[in-house]
């Protein structure tokens, strides 16, 4: 029963951990921005969302087992296209980086909000008539 | 938890920018020195940066910090000036002084501090960030 009702959080907690993930490498390419031969690297995050939810989509429940814990593969990473070449061969384009990672910012933000909303629903769906 | 993981990434690059900042700053300091007595002036100095994988990082773990590995010195001569009434000056009349450049040191300088304040501002978002993730379920 328990498992039914926490089913629908299965899906935005996938997309929450590969939100954090992606702001961790972009994080890591800002870092390295002055390193000499550095590669920055980045995911798609559709595909990577649909490799970790077997293609669910945030209605569908999910099979049981497929989401344990850390048994979630790694994104494939891409190598970015250096817009303009440099001297250290570093790919590291700051204004790219730093567009990347407001976005997302906001769409980790966002995606917390819907599981705070799903959360609200729950909570009000298992109180009583008698209770505000 | 990999939001976690961004303080331990933004904060190599800030500690690695300050380090480059340091020897900028030593650099100008000693843009001017002349000769000591064992007859070499201060060389210009530079940090080298490499990519440092986290502690406990697999080689499949994407994300990276920064490090500096080594700090080179700048082995071009000195500046030589004639100036035989310097006390500092050899038996020719020349005075050796420091093979900084300011102008390359300035330049130096902006760009450790730009990239500090993003790795900064990266700090900033991963913290809020992480505040919000901390109050899931509350109303």
């Amino acid at each position: 029963m328990i498992a039914r009702l926490t089913e629908s959080f299965d899906f935005h907690s996938q997309a929450l951990t590969l939100r954090a993930e992606r702001q961790r490498l972009i994080a890591g390419n800002i870092a390295n921005a002055d390193t000499p031969g550095f590669q920055a690297r980045d995911f798609e995050f559709a595909s990577a969302l649909r490799a970790a939810s077997g293609g669910a989509g945030p209605g569908s429940a999910i099979a049981a087992g497929v989401m344990t814990p850390g048994g979630r593969s790694a994104p494939v990473l891409r190598y970015a296209v250096p817009s303009q070449t440099n001297l250290d061969s570093n790919t590291v384009d700051m204004d790219r980086e730093r567009a990347a990672f407001a976005d997302n910012a906001v769409k980790y933000e966002s995606t917390l909000r819907f599981i705070n909303g799903s959360v609200r629903t729950l909570l009000d769906a298992m109180k009583s008539h008698h209770q505000g | 938890m990999s939001l976690l993981n961004i303080f331990d990434i933004a904060g190599s690059g800030v500690s690695a920018q300050s380090q480059r900042l340091n020897v900028v700053a030593s650099n100008l300091a000693n843009a001017d020195t002349v000769a000591g007595p064992d007859g070499s002036a201060y060389k210009a100095r530079q940090v080298v940066f490499q990519t440092a994988l986290a502690a406990g990082a697999g080689p499949r773990d994407a994300a990276a910090g920064v490090r500096v590995s080594t700090i080179s010195e700048n082995t071009s001569p000195g500046r030589r000036v004639h100036d035989p009434r310097h006390p500092g000056a050899d038996k020719e009349g020349y005075v050796t002084y420091s093979n900084v450049n300011p102008v390359e040191e300035m330049v130096n300088m902006i760009s450790a501090s730009r990239s500090y304040q993003n790795n900064v501002e990266v700090m900033n978002t991963a913290r809020s960030l992480l505040l919000k993730t901390l109050q899931i379920g509350q109303s």
